[in-house]
């Protein structure tokens, strides 16, 4: 079976601007959750989030990419420039049809969208912008980025809420099986406007907590819910032996990948999520004794961390792997969420250490070893992601050294 | 042993008809369910036609809940979710073996506008006002919910997604489905599409690109794909929801199989976000692809499903690219548009067009382009104009083109085919 | 009604809100007469375009005449016409 491997990484992130910076933060422990400041969120409920800050798209991307494009766009855009340069590739060099983009998305771009439901309510129909058709739409950063880079093979856009990013990676990995020469993957995403904080306050798992420090405590006693975040990560994905042959800086394997749905709530039938734990293992033919990290979703739920906890527990043993959540320190970036923790599990791989959970600390009940304050060190060599979305969607995704 | 996906259950709600066999006899009619809007006070726009499903939750099965916190593009997935299972006969004893594919190009729109109106006092509050009370916002900001919907309906735990590759996403969700059920991550998908974008927002943004026909006083006759005097294409809604499986897996429950989804591919124009170059070339490549997997021949095609959207640009783009990919073989098939009857569905129409390809494999009926009266030269196939044909269907080709430069195409054969 | 002209500095000043700019987006009055496609605006960025021109001064154009205006030079004739006829 073919190899896929990740040669190069863009990484857009409330703690950093491209991976180099993202790490450094992320190792040091840096929280990137903040009172917002992108729109006047003071009257609401809730008024944390993960913002990326310092990113002034107008440093990255050409001028006329600007009026027709979300901020989530031009994050993405701006993502994958980095990650092209990142693997030393450019897609519009290979021959047509050879490389391909899929992205995970999950609101489109919402803050454009918002903007252009203010014009036509506010103003009159001929006030909605002529970009409007596809700027909203959840398709937006796959083509705007297929076009930018000249890349004509195969795309796809998924949506599985919070899960979707494992899902776009393991897509593209069919796309490298079946032929594809590289692939780009991933999901970079932003709802940060104020039509869309309301829809975030309407899930009801939004802390309501002020201070930074106290707002998403995943696996703790006192977890009160999670703070949304932006941005994300997109991977460029080859198989491996061209990979090798032009002598690619290989950051590890795509190695497995299983996703699975919960039942409805009432219907008395379990969580499914110890499945996807397991069906990602048997992809990747990995026994759950070789796994060396587990990047949690961290719902932050008190009964959805133990639904993930007892998950882990049973595939692993209880205490048996560490764990840990570095968006503690982003907020939750939906489908941009799973692209960074494998950003952040290569880096792992890579420099054999494994960064920390902030803030939190693990309910003992939970049986977890959570990696809390400060990055442990140790040797990676496989990783596994656990990411679960609204609506029951859960997808796991091995990862592990080349 | 490769394993080959087939389609055993087929649900249909379209413009003109609610179910598969109103939807068929539309279509094989040749009529056209385009008219004026009457979802919402349309007087303001350029384009104020369309095909409207006549939907009614309520009396089709959904409750009073279901019809008050699901978008009406989950509604139609449900219901038509529920006459593709009873259609198969499928009952799920493996819920893991079971995924939900749906594909929706701009998901549950028509409730999140409806939301923001009431949010923002039509536009006079900015930032908008938070309701504790609106609970259900959530479901319409992220569309993976219409996979969850489907899913709990028919208690399926496997695997479940949206695709969304916007005016692709019927083809591509049903090609995502099929390939889950190739590898053998499951044995049975859920999986088909569902838009119900008409909704001021949809009209103003393709009023300001003037992609919709502006034909308000003719709108019977104003979806004309391939004909000279089309002024682009009249929006649509509906679904369809399909239930696929593993060939074995169908045969021995004894299922009724109405084709198997042989080959399929999508491919990017990297050209422009709306704009079509007129060659064809993207798409003749996913046309390639997918006759390569599906290991046809061009000249095995005996019918070609078009986009036919009915815009200048793609029509001729279209016309290029099954000349590209088929040659000569592409003057002697019959293309039909069936957009010219049930408008454009945008992310749902590809699963409605698959439908159609099926239904003309089993009656050996190809549907017509209806409105068709005026050749356009720069589209000189045989696009079936305004009756349909008896033709002998085996094999079909169907395409679709969308939005970010997607092309996607897909090849349905009967089921029985062997393998050369 | 309006007696103010429409200048190439009006138009260019519009284009940039409508479609964007890399660096200087003068357009030299040497390209008066060259097509918008080769400046680099697209069918789309000259439907936003005028839809700006429509709000900011208050006329319609209709669209085979804004589609015909293939270039500034067009452009600007065909809006000051309007703007003499409101």
């Amino acid at each position: 079976m073919t190899t896929t491997v990740v040669t190069g990484l863009g990484v857009i992130a409330p703690t950093g601007l491209g991976v180099d910076d993202y790490w450094k933060a992320t190792l040091e422990g840096r929280n990137g959750i903040a009172p917002i400041t992108k729109f006047d969120a003071s009257g609401y409920p809730s008024s944390l989030a993960g913002q990326v800050v310092g990113f002034h798209a107008a440093d990255h991307l050409p001028g006329r990419l600007l009026p027709q494009t979300d901020h989530m766009t031009r994050m993405a855009l701006a993502a994958a420039q980095w990650a092209w340069d990142d693997a030393g590739l450019d897609p519009a060099q290979l021959p047509e049809f050879s490389a391909g983009v899929v992205t995970a998305s999950s609101s489109g771009g919402y803050e454009f969208g918002e903007r252009e439901l203010r014009n036509l309510w506010a103003k009159g129909a001929s006030y909605v912008s002529a970009y409007q058709s596809f700027a909203w739409f959840y398709a937006v950063n796959t083509g705007q980025i297929s076009i930018r880079h000249q890349m004509r093979g195969p795309t796809g856009v998924l949506v599985s809420d919070q899960a979707g990013g494992a899902d776009a990676i393991a897509h593209a990995r069919r796309q490298i099986r079946k032929g594809a020469r590289v692939m780009l993957a991933g999901g970079v995403d932003s709802s940060l406007c104020s039509w869309g904080w309301i829809a975030h306050l309407a899930s009801g798992r939004v802390s309501t907590a002020d201070d930074p420090r106290r707002a998403y405590l995943p696996f703790s006693a006192d977890a009160r819910g999670h703070v949304p975040g932006e941005g994300g990560a997109l991977l460029v994905l080859e198989e491996e032996t061209a990979a090798r042959a032009r002598g690619a800086r290989i950051y590890g394997v795509v190695a497995g990948h299983a996703a699975t749905l919960d039942p409805p709530p009432g219907s008395g039938r379990p969580s499914t999520l110890e499945a996807a734990l397991r069906g990602a293992l048997a992809d990747a033919d990995v026994h759950p004794d070789e796994v060396d990290v587990v990047f949690c979703d961290g719902a932050a739920i008190p009964e959805l961390d133990r639904i993930e906890a007892a998950a882990i527990n049973a595939v692993f043993g209880e205490g048996a792997v560490p764990v840990t959540v570095p968006k503690t320190m982003t907020g939750r970036l939906f489908s941009g969420a799973v692209a960074l923790d494998a950003a952040a599990a290569l880096l792992s791989i890579r420099d054999g250490v494994i960064p920390p959970t902030i803030n939190a600390t693990a309910a003992p009940d939970l049986g977890l070893d959570l990696v809390t304050e400060t990055p442990r060190s140790l040797p990676v060599r496989i990783a596994l992601i656990v990411a679960r979305g609204i609506g029951g969607f859960n997808s796991a995704l091995v990862l592990r050294a080349a | 042993m490769t394993r080959r996906v087939v389609i055993t259950g087929i649900g249909v709600i379209a413009p003109g008809g609610i179910g598969t066999q109103a939807f068929w006899n539309l279509l094989t009619e040749g009529r056209t369910a385009t008219r004026p809007i009457s979802l919402f006070d349309a007087s303001v726009f350029r384009s104020r036609i369309a095909a409207e499903v006549d939907f009614h939750p309520e009396e089709h099965g959904l409750t009073a809940q279901q019809a008050r916190t699901m978008d009406r593009a989950a509604q139609f997935a449900v219901v038509a979710t529920r006459e593709a299972m009873a259609d198969s006969g499928l009952t799920i004893d493996r819920p893991d073996r079971v995924s939900v594919v749906v594909g929706s190009a701009v998901g549950a729109s028509t409730s999140l506008e409806n939301q923001y109106r009431l949010s923002s006092d039509d536009g006079q509050l900015d930032p908008v006002r938070y309701d504790p009370a609106v609970t259900d916002l959530y479901r319409h900001f992220v569309p993976s919910s219409f996979a969850t919907d489907v899913a709990w309906e028919v208690g399926a735990e496997g695997p479940a997604t949206v695709v969304s590759t916007g005016c692709t996403s019927g083809l591509d969700s049903v090609g995502y489905a099929a390939d889950l059920v190739r590898e053998g991550i499951v044995d049975a998908v859920v999986v088909g599409s569902t838009d119900a974008p008409l909704t001021p927002i949809t009209s103003a943004c393709f009023d300001a690109i003037k992609a919709t026909s502006p034909r308000n006083d003719t709108p019977a006759t104003a979806s004309r794909p391939f004909d000279r005097t089309r002024n682009g294409f009249v929006l649509g809604e509906g679904c369809a929801m399909f239930v696929i499986e593993e060939r074995e897996h169908a045969r021995a429950r004894g299922a009724r199989i109405y084709g198997e989804l042989a080959g399929y591919a999508t491919r990017s124009n990297a050209y422009h976000m709306t704009g079509l170059r007129a060659d064809g070339h993207e798409m003749a490549e996913a046309i390639r692809v997918a006759l390569h997997e599906a290991r046809v021949n061009p000249d095995d095609i005996d019918y070609i499903n078009a986009h036919g959207s009915g815009t200048k640009q793609n029509d001729r783009h279209e016309t290029a690219a099954f000349k590209k990919a088929l040659g000569s073989h592409a003057y002697r098939t019959p293309v039909s548009s069936i957009k010219s009857m049930i408008g454009h569905s945008l992310g749902a129409i590809g699963s409605i067009e698959i439908a159609a390809c099926l239904l003309a494999m089993r009656d050996n009926i190809v549907p017509p382009t209806a409105n068709l009266t005026e050749p356009d030269p720069e589209c000189d196939l045989d696009y079936v104009p305004i009756t349909a044909r008896e033709h002998r269907v085996d094999t079909v080709l169907t395409v679709g083109s969308g939005f970010g430069g997607f092309q996607s195409a897909m090849v349905l054969t009967t089921a029985d085919r062997r393998l050369p | 009604m309006s007696t103010t002209e429409f200048t190439l500095a009006d138009l260019c000043r519009i284009l940039t809100e409508a479609a964007g700019a890399d660096g200087s987006t003068a357009i030299s009055d040497d390209a008066l007469d060259t097509e918008f496609e080769e400046l680099g605006y697209d069918s789309l960025a000259l439907m936003e375009t005028g839809a700006r021109i429509e709000r900011a001064y208050g006329i319609r154009i209709a669209e085979e005449d804004l589609a015909a205006a293939l270039t500034p030079r067009a452009l600007i004739d065909l809006v000051n016409r309007m703007t003499a006829a409101a």
